[in-house]
């Protein structure tokens, strides 16, 4: 008898999925599980459809909902004003009538569970181990968490999943991160995943597909893997995969879309069988250190421009680049970050508008006020998300603490929807990009974990969190 | 789709790394339900100053500009956002193809389907091309190689389909359409659970 060579996890999903497997003069030909379909990247793939005379295949596997381009004031989301901006209040529009015509179920303004696309799926159980998940959104990684093969395409490719539910794909490279040790106490999911960013580079994972694992990051809560997961872009890699497991399956069970009973039972075992073998092998292995990991800040212009806390901005000679990042972000080599002084804050974003990240930003919000002249948006990363923060009395903390509480949506962190940073403004951010006028046109970007953000909140400079660990 | 097999055009350059897809294209011009005229936006926040200005010392706004088909641009070129928007911009702006020595894939993969050329091409070749702005360069798509002007010719990989598919036309999801008795197949022997 021969037995099957061990496989990584994402050799398994990967295989599972191939209606047809690539040859030398073909990709192959993959199915989609689970299709997250947004306002923003889907209305000229609904137009092709519309001009072949095509169908949605499966509109029971599309799951749609309206999150970049959403206004998150109450007034505007629940038609008590018109959208602000005029285009934006178009493609809301135009969405509603593409689902509905096209027979797709959409979690609209009006539903209790619309939110960030990346927020949604695991929420409603939907986001499974072993699927394959595509969105027209880079940080479709985040459904890694759960051990599916998720992935970003553009809107050509949403067009060929809704018409056909598959996807032409070469077959990416495996790259294992393994992260040791344990992440010290005040240094979050959001910390670990900059650090390993600012590791490996803004294009370390070019081509990959990153499989995060080891002790440090079994040990992460659902919510936290997804945080690492999520910025697997950021290092340009394909997606990022997280072995399932009791963690996993205790996060899905009783979810609204998540098997039930008996079939319960078959999936978990099914799950089960997808961690990757001992003995497989990864294309490139690189191994980070949790045990000295500090809380990171971004200070440049890309991701992978990420220092700890407690660190200088770095001096380079002779990199124009670096220096054109410094210039616009009006910092110098050698400059302290702590203790600089900030103009907003923004709290939300698939990267951190989960619970846990609210509550992390309220422990340390509690009872304090944020700086004058700063100003505080909180952000909720999905309707589910805000109902649950405000049941535990959440929104209280940033109400009284001076901070704004909004409905959810990507709102600053693409600034596309109404909420943006002014020019010049620095603002410490829990999203993922600090992409020149990303949160707006000049603005500048701090990236940081929820803690560090509302610890800045309150200094009006960004400030370590670390001061506002329980003692 | 039109057939490429042959792309000759000076070149622009653009000698920065990392630049990312908010860069091409501004999230703010999303709001858009079309894949037409966002060429005016392309690089909207290098091009213009906050008055909306035109600023002149930018690469792309200099008279020996117009025209030119190919952009040079630094390492990494297109990472961030999965935005299609990229390429539609850099397409209506005039682009036919991007040279960089690293190209980010769902800005590669989204360049392919709309006849936008991902060049990559070698340290030397790339470090040539970024001092010579303005070079007059002949992208063969059949041969996969690119030619300069000093004579030397340089080879550069392209996924084979998404090559068969620009020289001959071919829409991709014709091609997947066809696919539909083994997609079928597929979908009886994995039924949901």
């Amino acid at each position: 008898m021969t037995s099957k060579p061990p496989r990584t996890l994402f050799e398994k999903v990967w295989e599972q999925h191939e209606v047809v497997p690539e040859s030398t003069d073909t990709p192959a030909v993959l199915y989609i599980d689970l299709h997250l379909v947004h306002e923003v990247t889907s209305p000229q793939a609904f137009q092709v459809l519309r001009s072949q005379n095509l169908k949605v295949r499966r509109p029971e596997r599309v799951l749609a909902t309206m999150d970049h381009s959403t206004p998150t004031d109450p007034d505007e989301v629940f038609g008590r004003v018109p959208i602000k901006v005029e285009s934006a209040a178009r493609q809301v529009k135009e969405f509603e009538k593409n689902c509905r015509e096209f027979g797709v179920e959409l979690l609209g303004l009006g539903s209790e569970y619309r939110g960030i696309v990346h927020v949604i799926g695991p929420e409603l159980g939907a986001t499974q181990p072993g699927k394959t998940i595509v969105c027209g959104d880079s940080h479709t990684a985040t459904h890694g968490a759960f051990g599916a093969l998720a992935f970003g395409i553009g809107t050509t490719e949403v067009g060929h999943v809704l018409a056909t539910q598959c996807l032409l794909q070469r077959r990416p490279k495996t790259l294992a991160i393994e992260v040791t040790g344990k992440l010290r106490d005040g240094v979050t999911a959001k910390d670990l995943i900059l650090a390993i960013i600012g590791e490996i580079g803004v294009s370390g994972g070019t081509g990959h597909v990153i499989e995060y694992r080891g002790s440090a990051i079994e040990a992460l809560s659902m919510e936290e893997r997804m945080t690492v997961c999520n910025m697997s872009i950021e290092a340009g890699a394909r997606a990022g995969m997280i072995a399932p497991d009791e963690t996993t399956f205790a996060y899905l069970k009783g979810r609204r879309f998540a098997p039930q009973g008996e079939n319960w039972d078959k999936a978990v075992a099914r799950w089960r069988e997808l961690k990757t073998d001992p003995g497989a092998n990864f294309d490139r292995v690189v191994t980070i250190d949790a045990n000295n990991l500090e809380p990171m800040i971004s200070y440049g212009t890309h991701p992978g421009m990420v220092v700890p806390i407690t660190g200088r901005v770095p001096n380079v000679a002779n990199d124009p680049v670096h220096s054109k990042a410094l210039t616009y972000m009006g910092l110098n080599g050698g400059d302290a970050l702590v203790g600089k002084a900030i103009q907003v804050v923004f709290i939300g974003s698939c990267t951190n508008g989960r619970l846990s990240d609210l509550e992390l930003a309220a422990n340390v919000l509690k009872g304090r006020k944020v700086a004058s002249g700063v100003r505080v948006l909180v952000v909720p990363g999905s309707q589910q998300v805000k109902r649950e923060a405000e049941r535990r009395g959440l929104d209280k903390i940033f109400t009284e603490a001076g901070a704004e509480w909004r409905e959810s949506g990507c709102s600053m962190c693409i600034g596309m929807n109404g909420d943006t940073v002014a020019r010049g403004q620095y603002a410490v951010s829990t999203s993922n990009r600090n992409f020149e006028g990303r949160q707006g046109a000049g603005a500048r970007t701090l990236l940081a974990s929820p803690a560090t953000a509302a610890a800045a909140a309150i200094h009006g400079k960004i400030a370590d969190p670390r001061e506002f660990l329980p003692h | 789709m039109q057939p490429i097999r042959t792309i000759e055009s000076r070149t622009v350059v653009l000698p920065v790394t990392n630049i990312d897809t908010d860069q091409i294209i501004p999230a703010r011009f999303l709001t858009t339900t079309t894949r037409e005229g966002l060429g005016k936006q392309a690089f909207a926040d290098w091009r213009y100053d906050a008055t909306g200005a035109s600023k002149s010392d930018f690469a792309l706004n200099k008279p020996e500009a117009a025209g030119c088909a190919i952009l040079v641009a630094g390492r990494n070129f297109g990472c961030g956002s999965s935005r299609e928007h990229a390429p539609w911009a850099l397409l209506d702006f005039g682009f036919k193809a991007v040279i960089s020595t690293e190209i980010a894939d769902i800005f590669g993969n989204n360049s392919l389907k709309n006849g936008l050329l991902p060049i990559v091409v070698d340290e030397s070749t790339h470090a040539w091309l970024t001092s010579n702005p303005g070079a007059q360069v002949k992208i063969d798509l059949e041969s996969t190689s690119i030619a300069l002007p000093n004579g030397t010719t340089a080879k550069f990989p392209i996924e084979g389909f998404a090559r068969y598919c620009l020289l001959n036309g071919v829409d991709e999801l014709g091609f997947l359409l066809k696919q539909m008795p083994a997609i079928e197949r597929y979908e009886s022997a994995h039924p949901p659970l």
